[in-house]
């Protein structure tokens, strides 16, 4: 039995504890928000939050992750608002700062990609909250295929607390 | 705008004393059959594509696959502009997979003689017949959405409801129709200052005559083209709710992984799957002719149980081959075959034989993949004699079309399902069916959903490639250092015409194409032969150019007399970027400017090399004439994507052969240009006023020869062969003269 929490919510799975947190939660859980893009931890699309820290869930064992707080782009907006989607108040935003800085700046193209960049630039600008751009090439190594690099740029930028 | 297209404004009487009326270009009965299937509850659509209800909300169905280009909304915002519509109170919705919104006929209709336009012949490695064939289609492709379906025949269903709206309400007031005015969504009269919504008009419009020759508007009085308005498919696309087609979900379904023939083209031998079949989860081990799928509960499990399965391919007279014998036939049939005409002009073979001067070039192209960030995957649900298909499609009728086939069933027997898709460029066009067909047979034998889904790794080994490609060139000057002759000789085939062409005012001209055929499946890839041809063409301009003496940028102004727009838009982004004044130390800027898809975009790229001989692309400044503008900032999204699209193939992309099949596997090893490699980008939109141009594809094609005509100035050394990483700048061989 592999159990977790996504998004605040306790699952308890019996899958094998090799199975890629990606594929727990999308195949078994539904939840197709997290993105499969490459399967071997080099794109970004499949980045999840393990208890608040960016990881690419491709190639992540539901083992590893035992008993662990999940959230996925769904839970995003009440994680960043520091909620717990569980015990959801209407207080909770329905999107996070960085989704709304994403539709200010017209980010997605084909937006197949954003849900992993959105959850990398999140965790990252916890981390830094006022990125130069060194930085942020250092830091978002998420493929976009549609190129949307250059308002992901300002984006993260109109979203820096100096 | 006073436009005839009586033709197209079609009505029918309905049931109840209704009627219908319509833009399209196919048969009128199908208009009729609009109306029965899409509306009720007392909707009626005033056109093919408009629906008015009667609380005055306006949906537009917008027949094109929204793939990040922004089409839904700009389209929607050519039809709400010409209703002079609420924007506010605009419903986009994707107009069904059905035949009554093929789009085949409605391009045809606009093409000309030659039945088959021009950018669907390039789609794919087809003839015209069995385009013909296919019949229906609902193609996005060829950068056409706007151009054609939005500037045709969005506008003119929303100019022709309004005006029979308008006649409506001067009829019920009993004044005048043009002391009638219409603004966001009301009819007004304003001497008696009564008005009237299009929702309390839409009953009685059913009952007018069609009107016959609707009035477009002039460019300005546009109140919503023409304005920078906020994509409509972008908050969900931020909060994961977006869905594409490998997102298909439901309690019970299987999911397939497939191991395809490694060698294009040959069949399965035999299997031993007893391992496979032992795993958890696993339902079922499928034979193909070309392949072997595992079934099972997961996509995971399929996966992992696939790599247990034990499977012989045929072997084949293509299991040898390799890029560089691929190469050495290029050459080969380079040196022997003077090929097919594509253009000649005066007789370049003699110039060149007496010129004072000639200077001669060999330039290449590797094979590209399409690398949509979404895998390859198709759902598809037999059941009850009926199918239920879930794919990512760039052409949703033709894929039900296929699946119809392959399943044994009657095209209205399939339903394609609503998806985003997560990229397209070329990749999910008709005939590039491998997924589709393999997803259709496995789902047949089994009464669940059924997803199959290609990995990374196999949609990269089994893509259908942008073409390798060889290009020759010679050019013949004067005494006086003029170039008079312009010969070029490349592989084909040709998949655009007309891709290979220069705008340049050079006298004498022989361009030709020979057999470029190989073992490789190609397909259209973003921008198609352009991708290619701008690279070689616009990098021998820059050779002759040096050559002469002359700086690359005057060097075009001054050939491209007959060309005011090139002229233009090179002349906006060279100064926007800054040409002939100080740059930063050790920076250059190159330049190209190519036509294509009825826009013609310019890019001056800034580069560097770093401190281990790499290229650094600074910055690039693109001006783009694409008539004007409906969108302005989905116009400069579609500018800023095609560049570091093509950015990614000059800097990286390559896809090589041996053994007769694909080496590269995943991103590691085809990678992408990522935030660290992307460089600033500045566009500028260049209003000519001229026809609608496309924007999905045209910014792709100049990049790649402006960032190596920039190296060249930089470092002397002169890329003729992509991609640039395989090149090493770290010891500059001349600094060029110009």
């Amino acid at each position: 039995m592999a159990k977790f929490k996504v998004n605040g919510v306790e699952h308890e799975l019996d899958i094998e504890p090799e199975m890629p947190l990606l594929w727990a939660i999308r195949d078994e859980l539904g939840m197709t928000g997290t993105k499969f893009g490459c399967g071997i931890a080099s794109c970004g699309a499949c980045t999840v939050h393990v208890n608040g820290s960016a990881v690419r869930s491709c190639v992540l064992p539901v083992s590893a992750i035992e008993g662990q707080n999940i959230t996925t782009i769904e839970g995003l907006a009440f994680a960043a608002a520091g909620a717990d989607s569980g015990t959801a108040t209407n207080s909770a935003p329905d999107i996070s700062a960085v989704q709304q800085a994403w539709i200010d700046h017209q980010v997605p193209q084909c937006g197949y990609c954003q849900s992993g960049m959105i959850m990398a630039v999140s965790s990252f600008l916890a981390n830094n909250p006022n990125p130069s751009d060194a930085d942020i090439d250092a830091g978002i190594t998420n493929v976009c295929r549609c190129g949307s690099y250059p308002r992901i740029r300002k984006a993260i930028h109109s979203l820096a607390i100096a | 705008m006073k436009v005839s297209r009586r033709r197209f404004i079609l009505s029918s009487a309905l049931v109840g004393g209704g009627i219908l009326i319509g833009y399209s270009a196919t048969r009128p009965s199908k208009h009729r059959l609009a109306n029965n299937e899409l509306a009720k509850n007392g909707e009626h659509y005033v056109t093919s594509f408009i629906k008015i209800d009667p609380d005055n909300q306006v949906t537009i169905y917008v027949p094109h696959a929204e793939m990040g280009q922004g089409v839904h909304t700009s389209l929607a915002m050519m039809a709400a502009d010409e209703l002079d519509a609420n924007w506010e109170m605009i419903n986009i919705e994707q107009a069904p997979a059905t035949d009554l919104f093929a789009n085949g006929d409605l391009v045809k209709g606009f093409a000309g003689e030659a039945g088959v336009p021009g950018f669907l012949m390039g789609l794919v490695n087809v003839s015209a017949t069995k385009i013909a064939e296919i019949g229906n289609l609902q193609i996005t492709g060829g950068s056409s959405s706007v151009r054609f379906t939005g500037d045709i025949a969005m506008r003119t269903a929303g100019a022709a409801a309004r005006q029979m709206l308008i006649e409506c309400a001067a009829q019920r007031w009993n004044v005048p129709v043009d002391e009638c005015t219409a603004s966001m969504s009301y009819v007004q009269h304003n001497i008696s200052g009564q008005s009237l919504s299009y929702g309390d008009l839409v009953s009685d419009a059913a009952l007018l005559e069609p009107t016959t020759e609707p009035t477009l508007k002039d460019r300005s009085q546009f109140n919503i083209m023409g304005k920078a308005i906020s994509r409509n498919d972008i908050p969900a696309k931020v909060d994961g709710t977006a869905p594409y087609g490998l997102d298909y979900h439901c309690e019970g379904m299987l999911y397939a992984a497939i191991r395809m023939a490694p060698v294009f083209g040959t069949k399965l031998v035999s299997v031993d799957a007893s391992a496979a079949l032992s795993r958890r989860g696993v339902k079922r081990v499928v034979e193909l002719e070309d392949s072997v799928a595992v079934v099972a509960d997961s996509y995971w499990r399929a996966k992992e149980a696939l790599k247990l399965v034990k499977a012989e391919f045929e072997t084949s007279e293509n299991d040898s081959i390799s890029s560089a014998d691929i190469a050495a036939r290029f050459d080969a049939e380079l040196a022997s075959s003077n090929g097919k005409e594509d253009f000649e002009q005066g007789n370049a073979d003699d110039y060149i034989a007496s010129a004072a001067d000639t200077i001669e070039a060999s330039y290449r192209v590797p094979y590209l993949s399409h690398a949509p960030m979404e895998p390859m995957n198709c759902t598809v649900h037999f059941h009850d004699g009926k199918a239920d298909l879930w794919t990512s499609t760039q052409d949703a009728l033709g894929i039900r079309g296929r699946v119809a086939k392959i399943g044994g069933l009657s095209e209205n027997d399939v339903t394609h399902h609503f998806s985003y898709v997560g990229g397209g460029f070329g990749r999910r066009l008709p005939f590039t069916w491998n997924v589709i067909d393999h997803a259709t047979l496995i789902a047949k034998e089994f009464d669940v959903p059924v997803k199959t889904v290609l990995s990374r790794e196999d949609d990269m080994q089994q893509d259908y490639y942008r073409p390798a490609v060889h290009s020759n060139f010679k050019a013949g000057f004067d005494s006086y250092g003029n170039v008079l002759a312009w010969h070029n000789r490349f592989t084909g085939p040709i998949q655009v015409a007309g891709a290979a062409f220069i705008p340049y005012a050079i006298e004498n001209q022989s361009i030709r194409v020979v057999d470029g055929e190989t073992h490789v499946p190609i397909a259209a890839w973003r921008s198609v032969d352009h991708s290619q041809q701008t690279f070689f063409t616009e990098s021998f301009v820059d050779e002759i150019a040096h050559r002469a003496g002359v700086n690359p940028y005057q060097f075009r102004m001054n050939l491209l007399q007959h060309h005011p727009r090139h002229r233009k838009v090179l002349e906006v982004a060279a100064k926007a970027a800054g040409y002939g004044q100080n740059l930063p130390e050790g920076h250059a800027l190159g330049l190209a400017v190519q036509e294509s898809f009825g826009s013609i975009c310019a890019e001056v790229a800034e580069v560097s090399i770093d401190d281990d001989g790499q290229p650094i692309v600074h910055k690039v400044t693109a001006a783009i004439d694409c008539g004007w503008a409906v969108n302005p900032d989905t116009v400069e999204a579609q500018v800023e994507s095609g560049i570091i699209f093509g950015l990614t193939a000059a800097l990286y992309g390559e896809i090589t052969i041996e053994n007769g099949r694909v080496v590269q596997n995943n991103f590691p090893d085809y990678e992408m240009v990522r935030m660290a490699d992307a460089p600033e980008i500045e566009v500028h939109i260049v209003e000519s006023g001229e026809a609608l141009g496309g924007l999905g594809e045209p910014a792709t094609p100049p990049i790649a020869a402006a960032v190596t005509n920039g190296l060249y100035i930089l470092t002397g050394q002169r890329v003729r062969d992509l991609p640039i990483r395989k090149h090493d700048f770290s010891k500059p061989a001349s600094l060029a003269a110009v």
